[in-house]
C-alpha cells in the first residue's frame, strides 16, 4: 500500500509543475501588453512604465521569470490582481466558500435523487419506473446547462416570482460573513427572514448546477446495481428470505455504491466547469465567475493564479479519490 | 475495452460478409438509439441544406416585425412561424442556419481531436517507457483543468471567434483519445497476433495502424460519438459567453446570449435556440448509447 500511494505522489509532482508551467505560459503569450492593459485608459509615462516592467519583473529571462514564479508560489505568493491590487490568494479564499456552498447544496442534490433513482431503475429493470428515470436521466446528461438555468428564470422567477433571479442574499440583510457560507451566517445573524432569503437565493443555482451529476450518478448507480443484483450473495440474501428491501437498499446498494462514489469524487472538475457558466448567470460571486469576469478584464495574475489553485485542487482531489479506491479495492494496486 | 476478440478478425484480412449487419442489430435492438439515429440524419439534412430550408436569409432584419411571437401565439404571424428575435430576424431561418454551425464543430472537433489522440495514444502505447511516461504526463496535465475552463482560456489567447473555440475545444478533449487508445493498444499489444505479426517482420507503422489499431477501435467510436456531442455543448456554452462564434453568427449559444435580457418579455428568444441544443446532443448521446451496446459486448449486459 506505502509502495502505491508513493508511486501516486510521484506522478503527482511532475504534473503540478507542468500546471504551473502551463499557467505561467498563459499570461506571457496572451495578446497585448499586460502593463498596457493595466494602466487603462489614462495611459503611462515612459519612465513610469520602465517602472512597472521592473516592478513585475518583465525585464529578465523568461527563464528567471518563471523561476521567481515558481519560488513566489511555492511560498503561497500568487502575485496581486491588476484591477483590486489584492493579493490572488486572498481573493480565492475569500470567493471560495461561495462556490463551496453551492457545490456542496448542487452534490447533495445530485446524490439524494441520484442514488434512489438509480437504484428504483435498476430493480424495475426495463419496466416503466426504468425507462422514465433513465430517460429523465439522458436528457439531464445532454442539458446545455446554461439554458436550463434561462427556463428555470423564465418559470420560477418570472411567471411564478418565487425565487429572486440573481445574487446570494437579499440587500434587505447585511452581516459579517462568519464562515462564508450564507446559510450558516444567516444563521448565525439571528436575523428574521434572512435565512428564508439563503435559501431562496440558493435554490435555482443549486438545481443548474446539480443537473449533469445527478444524471451521471443516476446512470451509475444503475448499471453498478444491475451488476451486483446478478451476483450470489444476493441470491442467497433473497433465499434466507430477507426482505426486497433490505436486499436490495442494503446487501446490494452498499457494494454498488463502490463506483458510484469514484465517480462522485471524480466529478469535482465537472462541477467547477458547472460553476462557471451557473455562476455567471446567477451572478453567483464565486470561484467561477471571478474566472470569467478576469479573463475579460484581462487581470493575468488572477487568471494565473486561479489556474493554478482549481488545478492542484482537481488535482489533489482526484489524487485523494485514487488512493482510497485503491485502499478499498486491492486489484487496483498491483498496476 | 478487449472488446473484439482477435478470433473475428479473420487472418487474411478480408471482412467477413454481413459484419455491418450484425453490427446494425445489435444497434437496432436499442429502439433509442433508432431514435437518435433519425434525429441526428434529420439535422444532418437541415445542416446540408440549410440556405434552401430557410425562408430567409438569417442576418436579414425586419425592421417592422420585431420580436414578434410564434404564429400560433397571439400576434404571431405566419411569416414567421417561430417569431422573430429583437433586430426582426426570423427565429427558424436562423435556427436552421445554426445546425450548419454546430454540425461542422462537432466534425471538425472529432476529426482533429481522434486524428491526434489516436496517433499520440499509439506512439505512447509502442514508446520506450520515458517517452510514454512523458505523454501520459502531459495528458494529466491537459485533464487536471476543467475542460471549460481551459478552453476559455485558449480563446481568452487566440481571440473570439468560432475557429479558435473549436481549437479550444479540440485541445480539450484530444488527451480521453489518448488515454483510451494507449489502454485498449497496450492489451492488444501481448497478445499473440501481433507477436506473429511481428515475427513476420512487419514495420513498426504497419503494426501500429494496421494490425493494432482496428481491433482498438471500438471503445473510440464510442468515444467520438461522447465528443461530438460535448464539443457541440461546449461550443454553444464558449457562444454563450461572449468567446465563441460572435454576433451576428446564428449559433444557437451566442443566440441565447444575445437574447439573454429578453428572457422575461419573449420566452421564444430563449426557448428555441437551447431546445435545438438539446434535441441534437440528446440524439447523438441516444446513438452513442446504442453504438456501446453494438460495438462493446462487455457492457452490453449492463
Amino acid at each position: 500500500m506505502l509502495r502505491y500511494l508513493l508511486s501516486r505522489l510521484l506522478t503527482f509532482v511532475p504534473t503540478f509543475f507542468g500546471v504551473t508551467l502551463i499557467s505561467f505560459a498563459f499570461i506571457r503569450v496572451l495578446p497585448g501588453d499586460p502593463i498596457i492593459v493595466m494602466a487603462g485608459e489614462r495611459g503611462l509615462s515612459e519612465e513610469r512604465y520602465q517602472e512597472l516592467v521592473r516592478q513585475y519583473g518583465f525585464d529578465k529571462s523568461v527563464f528567471q521569470q518563471y523561476v521567481d514564479y515558481l519560488g513566489g508560489v511555492l511560498q503561497g505568493d500568487l502575485g496581486a490582481s491588476f484591477v483590486t491590487k489584492k493579493p490572488v490568494w486572498d481573493e480565492f479564499f475569500s470567493l471560495f466558500p461561495a462556490t463551496l456552498e453551492l457545490s456542496i447544496c448542487a452534490m447533495i442534490f445530485a446524490v439524494a435523487l441520484g442514488i434512489p433513482a438509480g437504484v428504483i431503475a435498476a430493480v424495475n429493470r426495463g419496466k416503466l419506473p426504468d425507462r422514465l428515470f433513465m430517460s429523465s436521466a439522458l436528457v439531464g446528461y445532454s442539458m446545455p446547462i446554461f439554458w436550463w438555468a434561462l427556463l428555470l428564470i423564465i418559470l420560477f422567477s418570472g411567471m411564478l416570482g418565487w425565487t429572486p433571479v440573481s445574487g446570494r442574499m437579499s440587500l434587505m440583510y447585511f452581516f459579517e460573513p462568519v464562515t462564508g457560507f450564507m446559510l450558516i451566517d444567516s444563521l448565525l445573524s439571528g436575523q428574521e427572514g434572512a435565512f428564508r432569503s439563503a435559501v431562496s437565493h440558493l435554490i435555482l443555482p443549486t438545481i443548474v448546477l446539480g443537473t449533469i451529476p445527478l444524471a451521471v450518478i443516476a446512470r451509475q448507480t444503475r448499471s453498478a446495481m444491475l451488476e451486483v443484483l446478478g451476483e450470489d450473495y444476493i441470491r442467497t440474501a433473497r433465499a434466507k428470505g430477507l426482505s426486497p428491501a433490505r436486499v436490495n437498499g442494503v446487501h446490494a446498494l452498499r457494494n454498488a455504491l463502490i463506483p458510484v462514489v469514484t465517480v462522485i469524487g471524480l466529478m469535482v472538475g465537472t462541477l467547477l466547469a458547472g460553476a462557471i457558466l451557473t455562476e455567471t448567470i446567477f451572478s453567483w460571486p464565486g470561484i467561477g465567475k471571478w474566472m470569467v469576469d478576469s479573463i475579460f478584464r484581462r487581470d493575468y495574475p488572477v487568471v494565473q493564479g486561479g489556474l493554478l489553485l482549481i488545478a492542484s485542487m482537481v488535482m489533489i482531489v482526484n489524487l485523494t479519490v485514487d488512493v482510497l479506491y485503491g485502499l478499498i479495492n486491492p486489484k487496483i494496486r498491483r498496476r | 475495452m478487449t472488446a473484439t476478440a482477435p478470433a473475428q478478425t479473420p487472418a487474411n484480412g478480408v471482412e467477413r460478409p454481413g459484419r455491418f449487419k450484425e453490427f446494425y442489430h445489435y444497434f437496432s435492438e436499442n429502439r433509442g438509439a433508432v431514435f437518435g439515429l433519425w434525429i441526428f440524419a434529420g439535422f444532418v439534412f437541415v445542416a446540408a441544406f440549410a440556405p434552401w430550408l430557410a425562408p430567409y436569409d438569417p442576418a436579414e432584419q425586419f425592421r417592422d416585425f420585431t420580436l414578434i411571437p410564434p404564429a400560433w401565439q397571439e400576434g404571431g404571424n405566419w411569416a414567421f412561424p417561430l417569431g422573430t428575435d429583437p433586430l426582426g430576424r426570423d427565429m427558424l431561418s436562423r435556427l436552421l442556419t445554426g445546425a450548419r454551425y454546430s454540425f461542422f464543430v462537432g466534425v471538425v472537433v472529432v476529426t482533429v481531436s481522434a486524428t491526434g489522440g489516436i496517433i499520440i495514444g499509439l506512439i505512447s502505447a509502442f514508446a520506450p517507457k520515458w517517452l510514454d511516461a512523458i505523454i501520459m504526463r502531459v495528458m494529466d496535465i491537459i485533464l487536471a483543468f476543467p475542460s471549460l475552463l481551459l478552453a476559455l482560456v485558449l480563446v481568452a489567447i487566440l481571440g473570439p471567434s468560432l475557429t479558435n473555440a473549436m481549437i479550444a475545444i479540440a485541445i480539450v478533449a484530444q488527451p480521453h483519445y489518448v488515454r483510451l487508445t494507449r489502454a485498449s493498444a497496450l492489451g492488444e499489444l501481448q497478445k499473440d497476433y501481433v507477436t506473429s505479426a511481428r515475427v513476420v517482420g512487419a514495420g513498426l507503422p504497419r503494426l501500429m495502424f494496421l494490425t493494432v489499431l482496428p481491433n482498438c477501435l471500438a471503445p473510440i467510436i464510442v468515444q467520438a460519438a461522447l465528443s461530438f456531442s460535448t464539443a457541440i455543448l461546449d461550443a454553444a456554452a464558449l457562444g454563450f459567453l461572449g468567446m465563441g462564434a460572435q454576433p451576428p453568427t446564428p449559433e444557437w449559444g451566442t443566440m441565447l446570449a444575445e437574447a439573454r435580457e429578453f428572457i422575461l418579455r419573449a420566452w421564444w428568444v430563449v426557448t428555441f435556440p437551447g431546445l435545438a441544443i438539446l434535441i441534437t446532443v440528446l440524439s447523438i448521446n441516444l446513438m452513442g448509447d446504442g453504438l456501446r451496446d453494438a460495438l462493446d459486448p462487455k457492457l452490453k449486459r449492463s
